[in-house]
């Protein structure tokens, strides 16, 4: 095998949506049996490339060659067939068949009057051996956890016989411990001669695990560095082209007990886990951070406090007073606000207007109707204060919600949440895809909330997040929250053996 | 007592499994189709046009199984229509499917009438004959029932093992329930989802346009109007109450023309006191508490009726 043809060179890839350019010239080579990471914030363009590579898009310009030949545009089957395997972010999982026959998909030919599930099986097995990557292979996928899941789609390329490997965003879905196993697989998998390319934006993994850091910024190559001669704050300024600095968190007088969870419990929900007997309180002028893995009861906790779900036992205190009767409704008129996790599904109706959405927590008040009717013009002064308060770029109050970024759709969420000064605050993933100013814009509001006196839940999936505005911090798993920590009590590693159901030592 | 002693005679089941035959076809016809994630609401019309066609080409003086052919053939070409429309169009697939239903039944009628304007009784074919295979036949009320039926009834029964073979034992089967579960994870895999979706429409169509030639060519013999009577959307309930899986419906069709069967003989059982719609209403409320009772635990595929567009993000 011949070392010096790169396992994949990427020749001035250009690819347009409308008037965005998501990737602009854009050409490296991989080598063989080497890591690169692709670094980049939210929108750089990294999935985006990795699909023009895997053949999902077809690129406007520039050509990708594997070993030396061109793969044909837009064409996934060829893609495969070269030797490129993809681990999508969202896993491409059938949940109603099992581990083998969602690998064994299209590698035999359709027309076969019979599956070959025997050799299938023996494939498997030997991979899984020689990967350390275990599996059931009779299991339906719909059983399996997250990191099964991955594992699969893994054994998914290998199986197809994949010399280059690319991986979307591996860690974002899984525990600290999960994310050391997947980086003892990729040194196994490299030692075989593979060439991996794994995309992130956590700059610990990608000087943990990669040889070589390609940066992506706007569209654009920004940079290209080996591991070993750059650290993470070189990294950082490449990927959001200026030198970041961490919030500022004033020091702010404790507040009373706003709110307080004794023994809640959750009905079992049809998605996610429901909470047990958990306890939890929110004192004024403090930002309470939640730890935790996508799924671990994070949905029934925000529901909670926002008034979707109710408790099936124990009691839900809000300034003192217990509750009964909860609803949205009731969440918001005892000064609840909300920030919700997915602002396109649940905190905004993407077809109406910016100014029907602004108002869409508080029509009914005397502010906005009259007698049953809506006061438009109050509506659309009050939708004016907001887009220039907190700077929303946005055409006008009648634009459509759906046409702004998601940056701006977030600032107009944050302002009809802060507007009415709550006392309590869900930030459910408020930075989540924002790019680097939007987040900082995210959380200089959340600490000026702080600073007012009002309590703060955070729940965020991103740890560095957690630890530079929470107060406290409660980690939550398999529905149960812990004992809350101060800030600095516990390290990293600490909060993410507690993330993974293992008790603090 | 005389109610229940119908159920223990060899002409209430030979009656119930003749009913079954059209059913099965096109039960199997729409579970093809929504196990690929396309929910096919043409059905109705579907049958309509096969029923037609069948016969028309035997009218003409065509071999019965070339009539059944052309009914296929028909069918194929509706699906085709309505995969063009809702897969690579991504149209809604209520909207087109009733569509399709409205002008696969207008149409048919058009050209019957183009075809005999002059009729008023619709003329008759000769038909399937009932072939009692050797020695099974002999069997006491089973032999009857199950193996004294027309080659159309075998072929019925036959399509329900090759379904459910295809679905579970072939790589094509596999793409198929990938592909109503998640598109991506068969596009991820090399395979085009438009070809499959369109592949298994087309399919189904054809074994609803057989159910539909079954009525005209083994059952009724002759065409005539409003002869597919909702036996399409019974199909689609069955398809529900089978939770997608070829064995259960099969039960569920002869479960109903059993419960369809029951009643006519009831109705001539009440002697003409009770009005005898209350009868031909029965299945359809049996059906409706039948599929309360079985499906609601009942797992959609989690694609259905999702068109699927590919680089969409």
């Amino acid at each position: 095998m011949s070392t010096n043809i790169p396992a994949l060179r990427l020749t001035s890839i250009t690819k347009r949506f409308g008037p965005l350019t998501a990737n602009d010239t854009i050409s490296f080579d991989v080598n063989q049996g080497e890591v690169i990471a692709l670094l980049g914030e939210n929108g750089a363009g990294k999935t985006t490339l990795m699909n023009i590579l895997f053949g999902h898009y077809v690129a406007d310009e520039g050509s990708v060659e594997v070993f030396g030949q061109t793969l044909p545009p837009g064409d996934p089957k060829a893609a495969l067939a070269a030797g490129v395997g993809m681990v999508h972010q969202h896993f491409t999982l059938a949940d109603n068949m099992t581990v083998l026959d969602n690998i064994a998909l299209g590698t035999q030919s359709l027309f076969r009057p019979r599956l070959d599930r025997t050799a299938a099986k023996t494939k498997i097995a030997r991979l899984a051996q020689d990967f350390g990557l275990s599996v059931k292979p009779d299991a339906l996928v719909a059983d399996l956890s997250v990191g099964e899941r991955q594992r699969v789609e893994i054994l998914k390329a290998l199986y197809r016989d994949a010399r280059v490997l690319i991986l979307d965003e591996p860690t974002a879905v899984l525990t600290p411990t999960e994310t050391d196993a997947l980086f003892k697989t990729l040194k196994l998998l490299v030692a075989k001669g593979l060439s991996i390319i794994f995309i992130s934006h956590k700059l610990h993994e990608v000087m943990a695990a990669s040889d070589r850091v390609l940066v992506l910024r706007a569209g654009k190559l920004s940079g290209e560095r080996q591991t070993a001669a750059t650290n993470r704050r070189e990294l950082a300024e490449l990927m959001v082209g200026r030198e970041i600095t961490p919030p500022a968190v004033p020091t702010v007088p404790l507040g009373p007990v706003l709110f307080e969870l004794s023994s809640v419990s959750t009905a079992r929900q049809a998605h996610g886990t429901p909470l047990k007997h958990a306890d939890l309180i929110l004192h004024g002028g403090e930002i309470t951070g939640i730890a935790g893995v996508s799924g671990n009861g994070q949905a029934a906790l925000a529901g909670l406090i926002a008034g979707t779900e109710t408790p099936s036992a124990g009691t839900v205190t809000v300034n003192g007073n217990t509750i009964s009767g909860w609803s949205p409704r009731a969440a918001l008129a005892v000064g609840i606000a909300r920030v919700p996790e997915d602002r396109h599904s649940q905190g905004a109706v993407a077809d109406m207007s910016v100014m029907e959405n602004v108002i869409a927590e508080r029509y009914r008040d005397s502010r906005f109707s009259r007698s049953g009717l809506l006061d438009w013009a109050a509506a659309r002064k009050f939708t004016q204060s907001i887009i220039e308060d907190y700077n929303v770029k946005c055409p006008s109050p009648d634009a459509r919600i759906r046409l702004l970024s998601g940056g701006n759709m977030q600032k107009l969420i944050l302002g009809r949440a802060l507007d009415p000064d709550p006392s309590v605050i869900l930030a459910n993933q408020p930075s989540r895809g924002l790019d680097v100013g939007a987040v900082a814009y995210v959380h200089q509001k959340l600490l000026e909330a702080r600073s007012r006196g009002a309590a703060i839940l955070l729940i965020s999936e991103d740890l560095e997040e957690l630890l530079a505005l929470s107060d406290r911090i409660v980690v939550i798993s398999e529905g149960h929250l812990s004992r809350p920590s101060a800030r600095g009590e516990l390290t990293v590693r600490q909060i993410g053996e507690m993330m993974a159901g293992h008790e603090a030592a | 007592m005389e109610a229940l002693e119908i159920l223990f005679t060899a002409s209430f089941w030979v009656a119930a499994i003749r009913i079954a035959s059209p059913l099965i076809f096109a039960t199997m016809g729409e579970l093809i189709c929504e196990r690929a994630g396309v929910l096919n609401l043409g059905i109705e019309g579907i049958m309509t046009a096969g029923a037609f066609a069948g016969w028309f080409t035997v009218y003409l003086g065509g071999d019965l199984w070339t009539g059944v052919l052309v009914a296929a053939l028909v069918g194929m070409t509706l699906g085709l229509l309505h995969s063009v429309l809702t897969v690579p169009l991504g149209l809604s697939q209520h909207v087109v499917g009733i569509g399709i239903t409205m002008l696969a039944t207008s149409l048919t009628y058009y050209f019957y009438r183009l075809a005999l304007p002059e009729v008023t009784s619709p003329p008759k074919i000769v038909p399937f004959e009932p072939w009692a295979v050797p020695g099974l036949s002999k069997l006491p009320i089973v032999g009857e029932a199950l193996f004294n039926q027309t080659p159309l009834t075998y072929m019925a029964f036959a399509t329900v093992i090759v379904v459910a073979w295809a679905l579970y034992r072939t790589p094509l089967g596999l793409a198929v329930r990938a592909v109503g579960e998640n598109p991506s994870a068969v596009e991820a895999q090399g395979i085009s989802v438009t070809i499959i979706r369109t592949g298994a429409v087309m399919a189904g169509s054809a074994l609803m346009a057989i159910g539909g030639a079954f009525l005209t060519m083994s059952a009724f013999n002759s065409f005539f109007f409003n002869m597919i009577n909702g036996r399409g959307w019974v199909c689609i309930a069955l398809v529900v109450f089978g939770s997608w899986r070829p064995g259960k419906a099969l039960i569920g069709a002869i479960l109903f023309a059993a419960f369809d069967a029951y009643q006519i003989r009831l109705q001539q059982l009440s002697g003409g006191i009770v009005p005898y719609q209350i009868f031909l209403m029965l299945p359809y409320a049996l059906s409706i508490l039948a599929l309360i009772v079985v499906a609601r635990r009942a797992t959609y595929p989690k694609a259905l009726m999702v068109p699927y567009q590919k680089g969409e993000r």
